[in-house]
């Protein structure tokens, strides 16, 4: 039997984290996230879990802590923000390159400036090319389902890569919804005792780890993580399975919300989409026009062709970005959709827009307006304002 | 929208309450068997500074995850907002707006911008002293809001409160009964309100 709770998303993590109590926890606060280390400091001086804290003075060292402890063989846990993320990034690379299966419970926020506390993604879109996993949820349910799934995929022995499970700050990590959790036991039988392959404290097996590569072996490195990206494909998917044979609740690399017989489709990240789809259910039962979503839940890895396949044969699609990358071109979600339909030669009218920066509201009214554009767009087949910004005040 | 949701939008100050308040509804709500979202909206953070929180209560899942626009309920935890803060703004002319404040709500209604529908007034001070000899706005503004719009029952509200305050307050039991006062006197106040705005011939 579930649990019937209401929660916030930061609860939702922090809960998650008591669950699976793991060996360490290294984290700095920064909002929105600071709610997390707190919540589980309060479990660990109560004697609800046995994690050992580690006070840290800045981000870069509490991802430091986290290599260290993952190294010596230890499940860790951290989670930041924002800048505080900017300030790990040296050793998001090396968590990964290390293959380390740390995971980092990040609430999106905008990176400065100018300074922003509110949900923009670009701070892990920053970190995309860091060599994490990065799974994205709409809601305090989703933040909660895809943490419990963090670390049977980071720790398999196929991926053994960290993973990132992040969330929309304050718009779900500040914000109460009801939610279905799991009894501790079922987390701890799915979750599983992390046994590492190689370890520093394994005596009997002295190792190195992070050692200097020199150009003969750098690019060796560099493919096996690639290849453990790939293989983390399956492993993402058989987590999800054996999760919903639990739970009833399926995931995958995406979610399709009344896509298959749309014309007119949004790709989206985040809890945004909670949003479109309540625009789509709108026009549908208003208007019997043909639209749907794209959710995008893993964004590392990138679900290239099956995304290629899901979208190939719609007549628009238009791509939202919650990030600028400042390429005087699209965003990062952007760029690598309409990259990914090439590959499969589809010729879907395309559009990329930008939304939420900096914690700036997207409403249902917003959704239905890119809908117009997409049916226009299919119809015109003239792109009038590509790269627009949703929202911007003029 | 879903036409069995409800949208509440809260007016306050920074360390005033107004988002611990939507935090509470939600939980009373949630307990009484509904889908609840409740979420602050952030500006600059610090004492003093206006802020907004908002409820969505409602018999299904709710997806939606924007601000509320066109609330059908709005709350105003310090009538000083009502200067600088058009706060009925979107407000459904079949909605209401609940005060708290002192003056009385021909004072009030002469400071909205033309709003046509419903205003209500609570006094939550002289009702908090009176029932807690203190002055905490959260327990009065949240029977008023639950009472204005019918939620939920105020048997269901009350038992839910009673629960909610056991746990909040565990360590100092003797407010309770106080808080439970206040909530009880709110209901009180606005259905005396409602029967003499009745008996006068004109809509509250």
């Amino acid at each position: 039997m579930a649990i019937r709770e209401r929660l916030s998303g930061n609860e939702a993590v922090a809960y998650a984290i008591r669950q699976i109590n793991p060996d360490v926890m290294p984290a700095f606060p920064i909002t929105p996230s600071t709610e997390i280390p707190q919540y589980v400091a309060n479990d660990m001086a109560n004697g609800k879990i046995d994690t050992e804290f580690i006070h840290v003075e800045s981000e870069h060292s509490a991802m430091s802590a986290a290599i260290g402890a993952a190294a010596a063989g230890a499940r860790v846990v951290t989670a930041t923000s924002s800048c505080g993320m900017a300030l790990m990034w040296e050793e998001l690379y090396v968590a990964a390159s290390d293959r380390l299966p740390v995971v980092l419970a990040l609430v999106n926020r905008a990176l400065s400036g100018p300074i922003n506390i509110n949900a923009d993604h670009s701070d892990s879109m920053g970190a995309r090319d860091s060599g994490w996993i990065q799974i994205y949820a709409e809601s305090n349910q989703e933040v909660y389902d895809n943490f419990l799934q963090a670390y049977p995929i980071a720790e398999h022995e196929a991926v053994r890569l960290p993973v990132m499970i992040c969330q929309d700050g304050f718009i779900t990590s500040h914000g109460v919804e009801n939610i279905l959790l799991l009894e501790d036991e079922k987390v701890r039988e799915f979750v599983g005792e992390y046994c590492p392959a190689h370890y520093l404290l394994n005596a009997d097996e002295p190792m190195a780890v992070g050692p200097y590569a020199v150009s003969a072996y750098y690019m060796e490195t560099k493919r096996a993580q690639r290849e453990a990206m790939i293989r983390a494909k399956r492993v993402i998917l058989e987590t999800a399975e054996r999760f919903a044979r639990l739970t009833g609740r399926k995931y995958g690399f995406f979610e399709e919300y009344r896509l298959e017989d749309a014309d007119y489709a949004i790709v989206i990240i985040g809890s945004a989409a909670g949003t479109c789809k309540a625009a789509v259910d709108e026009i549908r039962s208003a208007t019997g026009k043909k639209v749907g979503l794209l959710k995008i839940r893993v964004f590392r890895p990138f679900p290239e062709e099956e995304l290629a396949m899901a979208l190939r044969d719609k007549k628009a699609v238009a791509v939202l970005d919650r990030s600028e990358m400042f390429a005087a071109a699209g965003g990062p979600l952007g760029a690598e959709v309409r990259a990914a339909l090439y590959s499969v030669k589809s010729r879907t009218e395309f559009v990329n827009y930008f939304y939420g920066l900096g914690g700036r509201d997207i409403t249902v009214e917003d959704f239905k307006e890119v809908y117009r554009k997409l049916e226009e767009l299919s119809k015109t087949h003239e792109v009038r304002d590509m790269y627009a910004y949703i929202g911007l005040r003029e | 929208m879903k036409k069995d949701m409800v949208e509440i939008r809260w007016h306050g100050r920074g360390g005033q309450g107004a988002k611990t308040a939507a935090l509470l509804l939600a939980d009373v709500a949630f307990k009484a068997g509904k889908y609840v979202q409740g979420f602050p909206e952030y500006g600059p953070e610090r004492m003093g500074a206006p802020i907004t929180a908002y409820n969505r209560i409602g018999q299904s899942p709710i997806t939606v995850h924007s601000n509320i626009y066109t609330p059908d309920y709005v709350v105003v935890v310090d009538d000083g907002l009502l200067e600088g803060t058009d706060v009925t703004q979107g407000l459904k002319k079949e909605g209401a707006l609940i005060v708290n404040t002192r003056r009385s709500r021909q004072e009030i209604r002469a400071m909205l911008h033309g709003f046509a529908g419903s205003v209500y007034t609570v006094d939550a001070r002289e009702i908090s002293v009176r029932a807690l000899g203190k002055y905490y706005p959260n327990s009065p503004m949240l029977a008023a809001v639950a009472a204005v719009s019918g939620v939920m029952t105020q048997e269901a509200f009350l038992r839910e409160m009673r629960e909610s305050y056991a746990h909040k307050f565990a360590k100092k039991p003797e407010v309770i009964e106080g808080n439970m006062r206040a909530l009880e006197m709110t209901f009180a106040a606005i259905r005396e309100g409602e029967e003499a705005a009745a008996n006068r011939g004109f809509c509250a």
